[in-house]
């Protein structure tokens, strides 16, 4: 196999050099912990503390508003159950949120629900977008949290999060955003944007896998989260993932710092290959907000094929993407981002992601197209629906 | 490396028999698009035997990849041969499949069956004492036979 191009950088990142520079010596060399009174316990200390500084300035928020977590993951399982379980004593048992978040979000949802909680699912529109009048709407008095995803992962959607955060500031209900696609790749100001919790991940911005954070505005308070020592503030205690809260807070430093130049990148990749799939390749459509999307994400249906189909192929070319189809999971049923957008499951299933990252070229770009526009013909014309069609 | 059978991938990646078979006297179609895969077989029936096959599929890489394999393990054959193919046997001839890829192979075996029994209908005789009946749906989501595992229903 060729050299691999990696176009699936929605899923995860190559950590960035300089990123792995500044984590290695966390490891044996400075390995002193945290919480310990001596010289190489401070060392550390002081590594957390500027990393925690890193992800403040990043988000326009106070140092000891940053908690580090294990991935984003656990961030919003601690927003939302931490949330629910907190004000659930006040009577407050019900959560808005959308029906095209992750599964981190949807499955912390569906876990209350079995203790008794109640959850409104906003729809979207065609594009993905979750409308600030529906949540208007929705928000009662027994309302406890409003979870709305800055950026869906998988169409690329950006949502109207400073407004659905205004409407809930006003409302008196905490609002948590899942930005783990957004952070590092779109602009965030937690004040600007009313947003009293963000969940991120290192990973998705080339620093390491198994750290994240959650950001908690001053005066939010779900439970704590893990108890034990007295870290993170004494809200999620364990020895802290000193090189990956330090890798974090170098990546997202970074990312941050080249924001524009980053997405800039981004974009012009993704729209020389979204131009010439869809010029070229018939029956192709792209997904999500053609405009108000995150810069590296194309989300494209082929009409009359089979994801993994398409997956497989690009695969043996040395291309790496992910699929919305059923087929990469246990479930028949293709994603339910698309379904939630009001694609049929036969379309849905066609459905290709392709993500970039400052790490690729115009040159993997190219080879993507070269590539599908040789291999698309080829499996539709073993299609039986390609061939009803036409 | 991969969730596939080096045997899998060399069938998808080349499958045998595509394509439609312009003098077929038996075609069956199973599966349906909202579940993702569709499989159609073409047959050519002489003198009891499959003298030719082809096949169109939509679907994943097991969907091809069990069609393809099907195709070669019933043509020369006689009809009692191919009505006698399992979906095990295509599944042993693949060198396995990851469990939630099991009922790709139970497509390739319906839609065989369904073009058999077509050739039957076409002839006038009622096909079901030969073949026997045919699930409407191999893996209709309420119907999912999900006790046996392996269906890919997330029921």
């Amino acid at each position: 196999m060729n050299q691999v191009i990696y176009l699936d950088n929605a899923a995860t990142t190559p950590v960035n050099e300089e990123v792995l520079k500044e984590m290695l010596p966390w490891y044996a060399e400075f390995y002193g912990n945290p919480s310990s009174h001596y010289s190489i316990g401070y060392e550390t200390k002081e590594a957390i503390d500027k990393a925690r500084e890193q992800v403040a300035k990043a988000l326009n928020c106070q140092p000891n508003e940053v908690y580090f977590t294990s991935c984003g993951t656990e961030s919003d399982n601690w927003a939302i159950k931490g949330s629910a379980f907190q004000l659930a004593p006040k009577g407050k048992k019900h959560l808005i949120t959308s029906s095209i978040e992750h599964h981190a979000v949807l499955h912390s949802m569906k876990a209350l629900e079995k203790q008794g909680f109640e959850v409104t699912y906003l729809p979207v529109d065609s594009k993905g977008v979750v409308s600030p009048a529906d949540l208007q709407a929705a928000i009662r008095p027994d309302t406890a949290l409003v979870s709305i995803m800055m950026a869906n992962n998988e169409i690329g959607t950006i949502e109207p999060i400073a407004e659905l955060g205004a409407i809930c500031r006003e409302k008196g209900v905490w609002f948590h955003t899942d930005a783990v696609q957004a952070a590092g790749t779109i602009p965030i100001d937690v004040q600007a944007m009313n947003i009293d919790m963000l969940s991120l991940s290192a990973h998705k911005f080339n620093g390491p896998k198994g750290c994240g954070v959650l950001y908690i505005r001053k005066g939010v308070l779900p439970l704590n989260h893990l108890d034990g020592g007295g870290q993170e503030h004494r809200r999620r205690a364990g020895t802290e993932n000193i090189a990956g809260i330090v890798g974090l807070g170098k990546a997202l430093e970074m990312a941050v710092s080249h924001l524009d130049e980053k997405a800039a990148h981004q974009k012009q990749l993704r729209d020389y290959v979204v131009n010439r799939i869809l010029t070229n390749i018939s029956d192709t459509r792209l997904n999500g907000d053609p405009e108000n999307r995150l810069p590296g994400n194309a989300n494209i249906s082929f009409l009359a094929l089979e994801g993994e189909t398409i997956l497989l192929d690009l695969d043996m070319h040395g291309i790496c993407c992910s699929t919305g189809s059923a087929c990469n999971s246990d479930s028949l049923d293709p994603s339910h981002v698309l379904l939630a957008i009001g694609l049929p499951h036969e379309i849905a299933h066609g459905t290709m992601r392709f993500s970039f990252g400052p790490q690729n070229t115009m040159k993997d770009a190219e080879t993507l197209c070269d590539v599908l526009e040789k291999i698309i013909p080829q499996r539709r014309a073993m299609s039986p629906i390609w061939n009803t069609l036409k | 490396m991969g969730m596939y059978s080096a045997k899998v991938m060399e069938h998808f990646a080349n499958p045998r028999n595509v394509g439609e078979l312009e003098d077929a006297n038996g075609v069956g179609e199973v599966g349906n698009a909202k579940c993702g895969d569709i499989m159609r077989m073409y047959l050519k029936i002489e003198n009891n035997t499959i003298v030719d096959v082809k096949f169109m599929t939509f679907g994943c890489g097991a969907a091809i990849a069990t069609s393809s394999m099907a195709t070669e393990l019933i043509k020369g054959k006689s009809i009692d041969d191919a009505l006698k193919l399992t979906n095990k046997a295509v599944v042993e001839a693949l060198d396995g499949l990851p469990n939630v890829k099991i009922h790709c192979s139970v497509l390739a075996e319906q839609s065989i069956k369904a073009a058999i029994a077509d050739y039957y209908t076409r002839l006038g005789i009622d096909p079901e004492p030969i073949v026997g009946k045919l699930e409407d749906d191999a893996h209709d989501h309420h119907h999912c036979s999900c006790e046996e595992g392996g269906c890919g229903c997330e029921h």
